[in-house]
């Protein structure tokens, strides 16, 4: 068995970006069938345009139309693409001078192989057929033979804006006392440890105390029965929300642990639910169990009296 | 040696809104860059260094600000650096710059923090759920609204103290020109009625989500001597602690207090009520302001908050005016929020914060705190030098 336990998470969103006016121009021109560059104060053509002066600081507002041929002055080959690069077969990474401009711009080349290409040959700009304004409107080709037909357009509105999908995959690693605590949770049972220094009980337990840094290492089981210290209803949807408003989310310090554990309290109306309220685990169907705190499906009232302050008032 | 005396001399802002969609992230480091930097009679050129800040990486999806942002910030051939502490990190990016000044190593910093908020989900970002644990999380508000209910507890705070936080910091929106809201007729009842949204937490009584920025340029002695108005650094602090620890006090967190403690100190302030002339929180829920003047030591620790905001004590013509420019609950581009508190402190005793002025401010202070209430920025800025 291994020792600690691990799970795939997908933090995935469409970031949108506002272009400003100078990144804006630039995208429109590829919308609409024409590389722009901005001219600096010093006279030199970039593409893409800067949007301000490295020397004056300036916005730029001085916009060039280069291209669409141009030489490459650098180039990388790219065997093995992976997702989400413009070519899923092995294409080259260029920096190319176009006519026009002064300084290189980073851009896919259409080759096949590392053969076709190199420093000094000349390439051109190929226009997709359907544009939207973005920086894969275009890649470029080798100068050889006649250019597909491109398509210019007139368009009215400027581009302002880019999404930007962002998925990142990784990996997530329970620490080894953490992943202890899940395979209690795996087996019904709530397992804290105890920091030898401070003799505090952590549930979930800790590589090192927050308090003295001390490794926790004492396994200690704490009662499924305890104290609702603080909480509140969460009224408000949101976007990747897992549980459906209203719902009472809860610090619940249960009985031989010195640290609440946040979970959900069903059993009863949310108007109803009291700081010092006791309460006690409700588990899944044991077929449903992982190593998840979500084993425990929310915690109820046990229908005792309230706890009195003075035993969680330190827990606030 | 002593720290060398360093001095704002310039602040700029955006106007704060829900979408800048008109303007990029450089475009909108721009603006308020280019503001402050009229305000002090300076061109980028005269910058020896900048430092920027911005949001939770997640909250935007900018990992690194600093590489394209460079050019914009004016950075190019100079030190930029990068800093980071979740929602207090406008004022400890302020700190950071005001150190190089002070340690001597720079005359003349430039200091920016944004946040477009409109280019992501804050929510979202917060409540992304982990493998293994419940997925109880629900944003700013969620993590927040416990400890609130907790204070309202331990203080025997009246339920309506929020709302007469929200209403103060929407009316005192009105007379800056810069704010997000622009809520006219917002009153304590209005507060009320509004929805119940993080049950303590009422929708009026939480901060907006805004696009903004705001910069600082802080010199040194012989540089603000040019300045007809230099707002003089007093104080400065910064503290951390652990997110969660057994028995850590929530709402009133031992770092804020030893911040506090050390603020004071250094500033040579004894009674912070009778020597502060007012005040820039970071409350992004109304309720923070009553716990944070207790933590801040201008109230006493047994409630001495809410009674202070329920007198009327923080408002603009109270005992110690807090949150004139409106506040966090007025605008919140969360990575400039504690830059625009310290900026704000800092127009204060410059005399330069228009309708929003408190009339003869000598002495304020600028407060920042962020992650899980475990990081925090203040400090003091002054119209005189100061003697320490």
């Amino acid at each position: 068995m291994t020792r600690t336990l691990s799970a795939p998470v997908t933090v995935a969103f469409d970031y949108t970006r506002s272009t400003g006016p100078v990144v804006g121009r630039f995208l429109t021109g590829l919308r609409d069938g024409v590389v722009v560059g901005g001219r600096t104060s010093a006279g030199e053509v970039v593409v893409p345009p800067l949007e301000f002066d490295p020397v004056t600081h300036e916005p730029t507002t001085e916009f060039v139309e280069v291209g669409p041929g141009g030489t490459v002055t650098s180039w990388v080959w790219v065997p093995e693409p992976v997702k989400d690069q413009p070519f899923d077969r092995p294409f080259a990474f260029a920096l190319v001078t176009l006519d026009g401009a002064t300084r290189p711009f980073l851009h896919a080349l259409d080759v096949s192989s590392p053969d076709e290409v190199s420093t000094g040959m000349r390439v051109r700009v190929r226009f997709a057929e359907e544009r939207v304004g973005a920086i894969t409107d275009i890649v470029f080709e080798p100068e050889i033979g006649e250019p597909a037909a491109t398509t210019t357009l007139q368009t009215v509105d400027p581009v302002t804006g880019v999404i930007v999908p962002v998925s990142l995959d990784y990996l997530y690693a329970a620490s080894p006392e953490e992943s202890a605590f899940y395979r209690g949770l795996n087996e019904g049972r709530i397992v804290g440890q105890r920091c030898p220094t401070c003799q505090k009980v952590y549930v979930p337990p800790r590589s090192a105390c927050p308090s003295d840094g001390t490794p926790t290492a004492e396994e200690v089981e704490v009662s499924q029965t305890g104290t609702i210290t603080t909480f509140c209803i969460v009224n408000v949807p949101f976007l990747g929300q897992k549980i459906t408003p209203p719902y009472v989310s809860a610090y619940v310090l249960l009985d031989g642990a010195d640290i609440a554990v946040l979970h959900l309290i069903l059993g009863v109306d949310a108007a109803e639910v009291r700081m010092g309220m006791r309460v006690k685990a409700v588990w899944k169907p044991e077929a449903e169990w992982t190593y998840s705190l979500e084993n425990i499906d929310h915690f109820e009232p046990t229908g005792d009296p309230d706890a009195d302050y003075d035993t969680y008032r330190h827990h606030l | 040696m002593a720290k060398q005396p360093a001095a704002v001399v310039g602040v700029g802002q955006t106007h704060h809104r829900a979408k800048r969609l008109d303007v990029s992230m450089a475009g909108l480091c721009r603006e308020a860059i280019d503001r402050a930097l009229e305000d002090a009679g300076m061109t980028l050129d005269e910058i020896d260094a900048i430092v920027v800040g911005k949001a939770p990486d997640l909250f935007e999806g900018v990992m690194m600000p600093e590489l394209f942002l460079a050019e914009a910030l004016g950075a190019a051939g100079k030190p930029l650096l990068r800093v980071h502490t979740a929602g207090s990190v406008g004022g400890s990016t302020a700190i950071v710059a005001a150190s190089l000044v002070q340690a001597g190593v720079h005359k003349k910093v430039l200091t920016v923090a944004y946040e477009k908020q409109s280019e992501s989900n804050a929510m979202w970002a917060l409540s992304v759920p982990l493998p293994f644990n419940m997925p109880v999380h629900a944003g700013a508000g969620g993590y927040f609204a416990p400890h609130v209910r907790s204070y309202i507890r331990r203080s025997d705070a009246p339920t309506h103290v929020g709302a007469i936080v929200a209403a103060k910091d929407r009316n005192n929106a009105l007379k800056n020109p810069y704010a997000h809201l622009h809520n006219e007729g917002t009153t304590v009842e209005s507060v009320l009625a509004s929805q119940m949204l993080w049950d303590p937490i009422r929708y009026d009584e939480t901060c907006p989500s805004s696009d903004g920025a705001c910069a600082l340029v802080i010199v040194s002695e012989d540089v603000a001597a040019a300045s007809p108005n230099p707002a003089w650094i007093h104080g400065t602090v910064m503290r951390s602690e652990a997110t969660t620890a057994a028995e850590r006090d929530q709402v009133n967190p031992q770092a804020s207090r030893d911040a506090a403690a050390a603020l004071w100190k250094q500033a040579g302030i004894t009674s912070p009520i009778d020597e502060i002339d007012m005040a820039e929180i970071y409350v992004p829920f109304s309720w923070f302001e009553p716990m944070w003047l207790e933590s801040l030591g201008f109230a006493d620790e047994n409630g001495g908050g809410w009674r202070l905001t329920e007198s009327g004590g923080t408002a603009m013509d109270g005992v110690l005016p807090v949150n004139c420019s409106g506040g966090v609950l007025s605008s919140n581009p969360i990575g400039a929020s504690g830059m625009l508190r310290f900026g704000e402190a800092a127009l204060q005793v410059r005399g330069a914060a228009g309708e929003h002025q408190v009339d003869g401010a000598r002495k304020a202070l600028g407060h920042a705190y962020g992650g899980g209430s475990q990081f925090f920025a203040m400090w003091v800025v002054g119209s005189e030098k100061p003697s320490n």
